[in-house]
């Protein structure tokens, strides 16, 4: 471990991309997430990368998919009013596997909402906001130094699974400056390069283990792009046999590693008569509760998805009738999932969208109210 | 030292967060856990802003200021706003230059802290540097004062150290 430091969420941001290899940064600044565009913009050039400032955030978005498939690790980052404009790009990413990182730094919505507030209204929007079905990985901090690791581990998740990553965070774990640890060496994934000689490959063949291997553009290797749905050798069809086959293996591509990419963290759960199920800076203030609950006598625990999408469902088991808390800086988007898995009558949501961040004493009285009714 | 809440408030341009950001960065020299936070409004110069740093040795989870035990206020605004309700046992500083009349109180201190920026130093930038000084002067005593020197030293502009 280096020396302890102080260090803003963006910055960790900027700083955990370079160390996972990224040398490509194309966005349109905007606040909450500018510093991390200020970082790059001093550190790329300096390690022989790239930053461009393009004319908005959709030309960003398509630049950082061009410099990915040139062979250049590549980031955005963004929030909610760009990130509705990156959606349309973003699809194009899921569908050619592209791999990239995009990092939302959340403030209120909708529209220009609340520019410095925090916020979690996009994670509904992280998982859907691009059409058609298509797999995503979204990724939660809750603090600085975690905020650096998950960069690094978005960028590995991309290279692996070729697939689009974004690091949701909110303003709060963005703007926060925090004491640090930052490791001195870190473990890099690489996208796989093809074995085969060029006039053998084809560049969506499925045998390997759903994730084809991918070649630089430029390299020798034909690799035609496009949005259309497209056959193994990367040309248009609309061969329903090949479509399926197509769309089944790209929604389906993940399923093999979700022990690989469900990341959650579960504090007090053993014997918890009431879950509080929080992520980002909400689950900052909802494991001040659970201590708070603790010591007046109520058994609360935490369960913290840090993989948001795909949500962690098979790490999250809870015990039959135990009441689940779900505060979340919005009206309620992830609890649908919290639903779905422990049903209607055990989940409690807590909302708060006032441009505030919630506190430990509401998601406190939430625990009392439900322990009460139980 | 259990959780120590530190809240400094005033107008955008005062230099308040990086205030924030020095004593934060003396209280990671110094081993301890530490948060610094912000709050202002969509306005590039201007505003009402505040920054917040929270020290402690335990570790720190929410990381917004909840029962503050220093404050310092270098606006009219500020002082309505965060100076008035504050509970008997916080330390309030007050910038006179900006604030004309403070309601009395145990645990105050009245200052003129700009005024005395622009007289000794002749600029009103070093109005926040000036500040932190007395910060550590009636309240951090977690912090040893050479800390916070050295982090104001890193941060300062080249030859302005010696003025």
């Amino acid at each position: 471990m280096s020396e302890a430091r102080l260090m803003q969420g963006n910055e960790a941001c900027a700083a955990g991309a370079i160390a996972a290899g990224a040398r490509f940064f194309a966005g349109y600044p905007i606040t909450p997430s500018s510093e991390i565009a200020e970082f790059m913009a001093e550190q790329l050039p300096r390690l022989g990368g790239t930053f461009i400032q393009m004319e908005d955030e959709i030309a960003s978005m398509a630049a950082v998919i061009g410099a990915s498939l040139a062979g250049v690790k590549s980031l955005t980052a963004t929030s909610g009013p760009g990130f509705s404009l990156k959606q349309e790009n973003l699809g194009y990413a899921a569908a050619t596997e592209v791999p990239c990182v995009i990092i939302n730094v959340q403030r209120g919505g909708p529209s220009t909402g609340l520019p410095t507030s925090p916020a979690q209204g996009d994670v509904m929007q992280a998982r859907w906001g691009t059409h058609g079905d298509h797999p995503i990985i979204v990724l939660s901090p809750a603090t600085v130094q975690e905020s650096y690791e998950l960069v690094i581990t978005a960028f590995n998740l991309a290279e692996e699974f070729r697939v689009p990553v974004i690091l949701l965070l909110d303003e709060v774990v963005g703007h926060l400056r925090e004491r640090v640890n930052l490791p001195a060496t870190v473990q890099i994934v690489n996208r796989k390069k093809p074995e085969v000689p060029p006039e053998r490959f084809s560049p969506y063949g499925d045998d390997h283990g759903m994730i084809p291997p991918m070649a630089n553009f430029g390299a020798g290797y034909r690799h035609h792009v496009t949005g259309l749905v497209h056959d193994v050798n990367g040309m248009p069809t609309v061969n329903p046999a090949l479509v399926t086959k197509f769309l089944l293996r790209l929604n389906h591509k993940l399923d093999p590693y979700l022990a690989k990419i469900s990341l959650y963290e579960q504090i007090l759960l053993e014997d918890a008569e009431v879950i509080v199920l929080a992520y980002g800076c909400t689950a900052r203030a909802a494991l001040e509760a659970v201590y708070l609950a603790r010591s007046s006598g109520i058994k609360a625990g935490l369960f913290r998805p840090i993989t948001l999408w795909p949500f962690p469902e098979a790490a999250f088991v809870p015990r039959q009738n135990i009441p689940i808390i779900v505060p979340e800086m919005n009206c309620g988007q992830l609890v649908g999932e919290v639903v779905k898995i422990a049903g209607r009558h055990n989940v409690y949501s807590l909302s708060r969208i006032d441009g505030e961040l919630i506190t430990p004493t509401q998601i406190s009285a939430k625990i009392s109210e439900v322990i009460s009714r139980v | 030292m259990g959780r120590l809440e530190v809240v400094l408030t005033g107008t955008g341009g005062q230099g308040l967060i990086l205030a924030a950001i020095m004593l934060a960065e003396a209280a990671v020299d110094a081993n301890l856990n530490v948060v610094q936070t912000q709050s202002y409004g969509p306005e590039a110069r201007g505003g009402a802003s505040r920054a917040e740093v929270i020290i402690s040795q335990e570790a720190i989870y929410y990381p917004r200021v909840l029962q503050p035990e220093l404050v310092l206020t270098m606006s009219e605004a500020a002082y309505k706003k965060y100076g008035l309700n504050l509970p008997d046992n916080a330390v309030l500083i007050v910038d006179s230059t900006y604030v004309h009349e403070m309601r009395p109180r145990t645990n105050a201190y009245y200052l003129p802290i700009s005024h005395t920026a622009q007289e000794r130093i002749g600029s009103e930038q070093s109005a926040n540097v000036m500040a932190l000084g007395l910060l550590a002067a009636v309240g951090i005593a977690a912090l040893p004062f050479s800390l916070l020197k050295s982090a104001v030293e890193r941060r300062s502009p080249r030859g302005s150290a010696a003025k």
